[in-house]
């Protein structure tokens, strides 16, 4: 890192490699450089160590091996897991309908989108304002039609963790043909995945939120849910991704997964230790609020915003003073969107411009909250500083 | 601070900073969030700001302005045209957006300069304060569209390559590694690509079909929609003639477009609004330029109506009339909006 003294606050955006699981990956590059779909020695090293990775993967998630379906990335698994099932539904017959909920990740919706230009009756389910789905709402959009509901179980902006069994529980009373899906990307670095998803037939999970490469995530798909692939060719995973496969990117996930589920309840504690210390001075700043319920929150989100400051002017200020943080969720230009999970929740679009986002993780120490501390405050104080007239042209 | 819009002159622009040492970020204005990207504000065009700025060696942020681009350029740029007006949106976009919005923003940072890669020149003038002068490359010279800063703007902006041809800017971005070194020059309205200005107009404006009339009130034909025609226009009318004739007036609400001669253009004075001042006194010799690469006119103002020492072709309502010191022809004085 090229930094004298910084903040990194945006471990939702995604997080630093942890070292041994960079050295495990440089291994499988190295030594296990087989394609795993062969015959002969290379190929079965190739093979036992995929397979092993296959397993970890699987103990941690509460799945069997042959659930465990690697892909490219959590979008692809997102991708997958929502039109793969819906197409695979309506080919069979069993009907056409999609239910996600509002503030889903654009990986979500807009595989939902796509769905409904097929044809498809896709319906959004409304989020209450403290930033959890309307489960009520949900139920009444599901019935006999619908074949996927999709409901992430940490919402990636404001941290809120989202009652999924209440919703597999809707479900299964109201749409017999509906599988469930549910996007876990933010949620597997603080919570039991493997309990509270242990009721849906999909679940999506990325490698480099928890400490892990880019480039590789997993969907987990329950035997007997039928699944157009997106990707074909020569058969990998089950005919569900095919595509020679990423071996030392699916080592690299399942050690980032065990470590991470190894130090899961240690980390939760400590992380939110130190993230009630960064919020509750950053809400001492008058024109503050939080975003999202409190209550619901994983430990590492700081979900917050400031009367009369621009999010964007904001986050430069952070940025030239090394706190690194983000505002609703990055785009591939690098520009701020409107955030349309912060929408949903019926915040206007003035206090959605307003708010901003803190994301600790498992690399994050009390220097970190200290500097944001240090940084944030005043920045705020010089935005909403009066400033000359003289600005402004003409008329 | 400088405004990188991914093409050339931008990019020479914040390396020439760089390279007289200083603290230079740049930003890139997301203006249209529309179905047409290919403008100059698309993510290619971010993506090629980001990489010269990577190159240079400085941060780089993308400040989402769209909210205030529709309602301070493109919702205007609707409303004049349908009004039957002569908008210049680029215009709007510089006051309103580039050295209104971004440069509140440059203050709120703390930032002490804006700079852009327009071809114009902000220098000291003889009662020390800044003044506006036309870049070095007249062809290339934007000091039209940036006549209606006042000086306490100029004092906070630069235009690096205003002492540039365009040709020098290009050395220089070939000089430095900079990919975009050729790129061409962006064209038109940047939020209207697909399918054309007709297209937009029709689809945003509600463009109208209707009649051509001569300077009697004779229909002599009938045309399309009245939005895309505009005072002064020749090509492009769709009739044929014996001699020279141009659109001379232009009606919205009948969508009346009325057809007459070069001298039926002719005004010795026109009414005109917003009037500005660079340095907030009132120049009384101006030369009057009435478009982006017109030639400028002798004149004078008198309160509402600009006086031409000689009969010149009517100015669009809408359009921007710059003023340049009758004295010093390079030097910005002032602006106005033909009425």
């Amino acid at each position: 890192m090229e930094e004298q003294s910084s903040a990194y606050l945006d471990h939702a955006a995604t997080t630093p490699i942890r070292a041994d699981v960079a050295d495990k990956m440089a291994s499988a590059a190295v030594e296990s450089f087989g394609n795993p779909s062969g015959g002969h020695a290379v190929a079965r090293r190739a093979k036992a160590v995929l397979e092993a990775a296959r397993e970890s993967v699987a103990d941690d998630l509460g799945a069997s091996p042959d659930e465990i379906v690697f892909t490219g990335s959590g979008t692809e698994a997102d991708n997958l897991g929502v039109a793969g099932a819906a197409r695979a539904a309506r080919a069979a017959g069993r009907g056409d309908g999609v239910v996600v909920s509002a503030f889903e990740h654009k990986a979500v919706l807009a595989a939902a989108r796509r769905l409904a230009t097929e044809g498809f009756c896709v319906r959004e389910a409304p989020i209450t304002p403290g930033g959890l789905v309307d489960v009520d709402a949900l139920g009444n959009l599901v019935d006999e039609r619908t074949v996927v509901v999709s409901a992430m179980l940490v919402n990636n902006e404001v941290g809120t963790i989202q009652p999924l069994a209440d919703v597999v529980e809707v479900v299964r009373a109201r749409a017999p043909h509906a599988v469930v899906h549910t996007d876990a990307v933010q949620a597997a670095a603080w919570v039991d995945v493997a309990g509270l998803a242990a009721g849906v037939e999909l679940i999506s999970i990325s490698a480099h939120k928890l400490g892990g490469p880019k480039g590789v995530g997993v969907l987990v798909v329950r035997r007997s849910t039928p699944l157009v692939p997106l990707l074909e060719g020569g058969g990998q995973e089950h005919d569900r991704r095919a595509g020679t496969a990423n071996v030392p990117g699916a080592v690299g996930l399942a050690a980032a997964l065990r470590a991470t589920v190894d130090e899961r309840t240690a980390t939760a504690a400590r992380v939110g230790a130190l993230r009630d210390r960064l919020r509750d001075h950053l809400l001492e700043i008058p024109g503050s609020w939080e975003n999202g319920d409190r209550a619901a929150k994983i430990a590492g989100n700081v979900a917050v915003g400031f009367d009369g400051v621009e999010a964007e002017a904001l986050l430069v200020l952070a940025d030239r003073s090394r706190v690194y943080a983000a505002a609703g969720s990055s785009c591939s230009s690098g520009a701020t969107e409107p955030s349309h999970v912060l929408g949903a929740m019926g915040l206007d679009p003035t206090a959605a411009a307003a708010s901003i986002r803190l994301s600790l993780g498992f690399a994050s120490v009390d220097a970190d909250v200290d500097r944001a501390l240090a940084v944030l405050p005043p920045a705020i104080v010089q935005l909403r500083a009066p400033r000359g007239a003289g600005v402004g042209v003409g008329r | 601070m400088v405004a990188m819009s991914g093409g050339v002159d931008s990019s020479v622009a914040a390396a020439m900073l760089v390279e007289q040492g200083y603290d230079v970020t740049g930003v890139t204005l997301k203006l249209w969030g529309g179905d047409s990207d290919t403008g100059c504000c698309s993510a290619s065009d971010t993506d090629d700001a980001r990489r010269v700025a990577d190159h240079l060696g400085i941060a780089h942020y993308v400040f989402d302005f769209t909210d205030s681009f529709h309602a301070d350029v493109v919702d205007p740029y609707i409303a004049d045209h349908a009004a039957g007006l002569t908008p210049n949106p680029c215009v709007e976009c510089n006051r309103t957006i580039k050295f209104g919005r971004l440069l509140e923003r440059v203050d709120a940072l703390g930032l002490d300069l804006l700079a852009t890669g327009h071809h114009a020149r902000v220098e000291l003038g003889p009662n020390g304060r800044r003044q506006l002068r036309r870049g070095h490359d007249r062809a290339k010279d934007q000091s039209y569209v940036l006549a209606m800063l006042g000086e306490a703007q100029l004092a906070r902006v630069r235009f690096p390559v205003g002492r540039l041809t365009k040709a020098e800017v290009r050395e220089h971005a070939t000089r430095i590694g900079l990919r975009n070194a050729a790129k061409p020059d962006s064209q038109d309205v940047c939020f209207i690509t697909r399918g054309g200005r007709r297209e937009f107009l029709r689809e945003h404006v509600g463009d109208r079909a209707g009649a051509f009339v001569d300077t009697r009130g004779a229909v002599i034909g009938s045309h399309d929609g009245y939005a895309r025609f505009t005072i002064g226009q020749r090509r492009g009318l769709g009739l044929s003639f014996g001699e020279r004739r141009f659109v001379v007036d232009v009606d919205a609400d009948s969508a009346t477009v009325t057809i007459g001669s070069p001298c039926d253009l002719l005004r010795g004075e026109i009414s005109v609004r917003d009037v500005t001042f660079v340095d907030g006194m009132p120049v009384a010799r101006i030369a009057a330029q009435t478009s982006a690469h017109g030639t400028p006119v002798a004149a004078r103002l008198d309160g509402a109506r600009l006086v031409f020492s000689t009969p010149r072709q009517r100015v669009a309502p809408g359009q921007l009339i710059a003023f340049y010191d009758g004295d010093d022809p390079e030097v910005v004085v002032g602006s106005a909006v033909a009425q």
